[in-house]
């Protein structure tokens, strides 16, 4: 009993919920029933849910398909989707309606569930150098392993981080974000702007290279050492 | 941008020759003499070498060799099918070895494309060791032109920080292109005495920035700018043993880099680039 329960795994996702059908040769008869018993267990638990289901590369026909939809109704459950490598299962989906990829709705079945302590913010990361005339725009962070030249552009929504020199022309906080920093191993840009403020780079050309933040402190924009 | 020449497959793969391109982005920085220098040095190394003046409308590199009274025919007229590549070729009288194909003078950048420039190297492969291709200045259609064949890339720049800005464009626009031709780096026109001053940039400032192999390092040199006007290339000069040290390392030879000047500084920068050895060895001579 405890084995064949592995046949059937209950995750939840951003969408709902996924079931996921271990390749396997029980009939469907068998498998719909195994998933009865399973949902019954928690019943208040899944009611309402989305429901996206896995299959792998079992071929399912329309009135397996039709079976298990049923089943999931009874329970106030809703298939939405239904993911398989197999031609006949994913023909089955769309005939019925069914999305037939959850890639659409940005999350893939292999990204395994995130629960961090903190939330985080989204960032593009660039991991080479930025050469005269590129230029990287997002309205998030941008992360950079790597130099960013002279000639060369960075503009974000949020902050701009530089593993490497900065060289080129950063504009951190692009639409207004105040409180947005620009840090860098060596920071010595063309020109840095955060938010509606600008600056240039002092002209030492020999001096030591060393890790610096820049932020906007009383209406100016200041580079703070970085003291481990 | 595209240069990739879509149909046309390149055969450089399982050859021995090679196609390369001369190129810096920023005019004026010695391009077409670096061809010129370097194409003689090849063939004194027993090479067969073929130029291609690539920059259509303001050739010069048949100045440069002494070969502009002997055009008949050009690039173009290739090209455009009016003559075979055969014809097109002039042979140089004192380096019997060297072959120009001219760009036509009286046309523009346009009158070739990415592809045709592709289907002339691959025809010139076979009866060649090296087609060395003279790029006009700029990141346009000429740029792409002589860009599309290229197995190597040597971009030449100056000691000075237009030159090395616009170097590190090309080496940027390199890097987009789906068939990432090697690119290495060759220093023109250093003045010792300048870099010692600190008045100019030395070689390890460059290479600092552009992050990119160097290959050569070529000191200013009046005999060169004489031998251009000659038109004949002259590689018994200072200059000239530069651009045969370039030949011999495009041959896999390892050799030392020259030493510029007579103590330390920047040199010893560009020596600990090449490990240790070219380091021991260059003191010497």
């Amino acid at each position: 009993m405890a084995a064949k329960d592995d046949l059937i795994a209950i995750k939840g996702i951003r969408e709902g919920l996924l079931l996921t059908l271990t390749a396997d040769s029980s009939e469907w008869g068998e498998v719909t029933a195994r998933l009865s018993v399973k949902l019954d267990e928690k019943k208040g638990f899944f009611k309402g849910a989305r429901v996206a289901l896995d299959v792998g590369p079992r071929p399912v026909l329309p009135h397996e398909m039709d079976s298990l939809r049923l089943l999931l109704q009874k329970r106030e459950m809703t298939l939405w989707a239904v993911v398989s490598t197999s031609a006949t299962t994913q023909s089955t989906a769309r005939n019925l309606g069914l999305e037939t990829s959850l890639v659409t709705a940005g999350e893939s079945l292999e990204a395994p569930e995130v629960r961090s302590e903190e939330a985080g913010e989204g960032a593009v990361l660039v991991s080479r150098t930025l050469r005269n005339g590129r230029s990287v725009r997002s309205s998030g962070h941008v992360v950079i392993i790597g130099d960013v030249n002279p000639g060369a552009e960075v503009v974000a929504g949020g902050d701009v981080i530089v593993w490497g020199r900065l060289r080129g022309i950063v504009h951190a906080g692009a639409n207004g974000d105040e409180s947005a920093v620009v840090c860098a191993l060596d920071l010595a840009p063309t020109q840095l702007r955060i938010a509606g403020y600008i600056t240039v780079s002092p002209d030492d050309r020999r001096r030591k290279p060393k890790p610096e933040m820049a932020l906007v402190r009383q209406g100016r924009i200041v580079a703070e050492a970085w003291n481990g | 941008m595209d240069t990739r020449g879509a149909t046309v497959p390149h055969s450089g793969l399982g050859k021995s020759s090679r196609v390369i391109t001369i190129t810096s982005g920023k005019g004026g920085v010695g391009k077409t003499t670096v061809t010129a220098n370097l194409a003689v040095a090849l063939t004194h190394l027993g090479k067969r070498v073929v130029c291609i003046d690539a920059d259509i409308g303001l050739r010069n590199l048949d100045l440069i060799l002494g070969l502009e009274k002997r055009i008949v025919h050009d690039l173009v007229d290739v090209v455009e099918g009016r003559q075979p590549l055969a014809k097109a070729m002039i042979r140089h009288k004192t380096f019997p070895e060297l072959y120009l194909i001219p760009a036509a003078q009286t046309r523009d950048k346009t009158a070739v494309s990415p592809v045709q420039m592709i289907r002339i190297a691959n025809e010139l492969r076979p009866d060649f060791d090296f087609i060395i291709i003279d790029c006009p200045a700029g990141i346009e259609r000429g740029f792409k032109n002589a860009i599309a064949p290229a197995d190597e890339v040597l971009i030449v720049t100056n000691p000075e920080v237009s030159a090395v800005r616009d170097a590190d464009r090309i080496i940027g626009i390199l890097e987009t292109l789906e068939r990432r031709p090697p690119a290495k780096l060759i220093i023109n026109r250093v003045k010792p005495e300048m870099v010692r001053r600190n008045e100019m940039l030395s070689p390890g400032d460059v290479t600092d920035i552009l992050d990119v192999d160097l290959i050569g390092v070529v000191p200013e040199d009046e005999t060169v700018l004489i031998a251009g006007n000659k038109g004949l290339p002259d590689t018994t000069s200072r200059a000239g043993q530069a651009f045969r040290n370039i030949a011999r390392r495009l041959l896999g030879e390892e050799v030392p880099f020259m030493n510029l000047e007579s103590s330390g500084g920047w040199f010893r920068r560009i020596a600990r680039l090449f490990g240790g050895g070219a380091a021991g060895k260059a003191g010497e001579g």
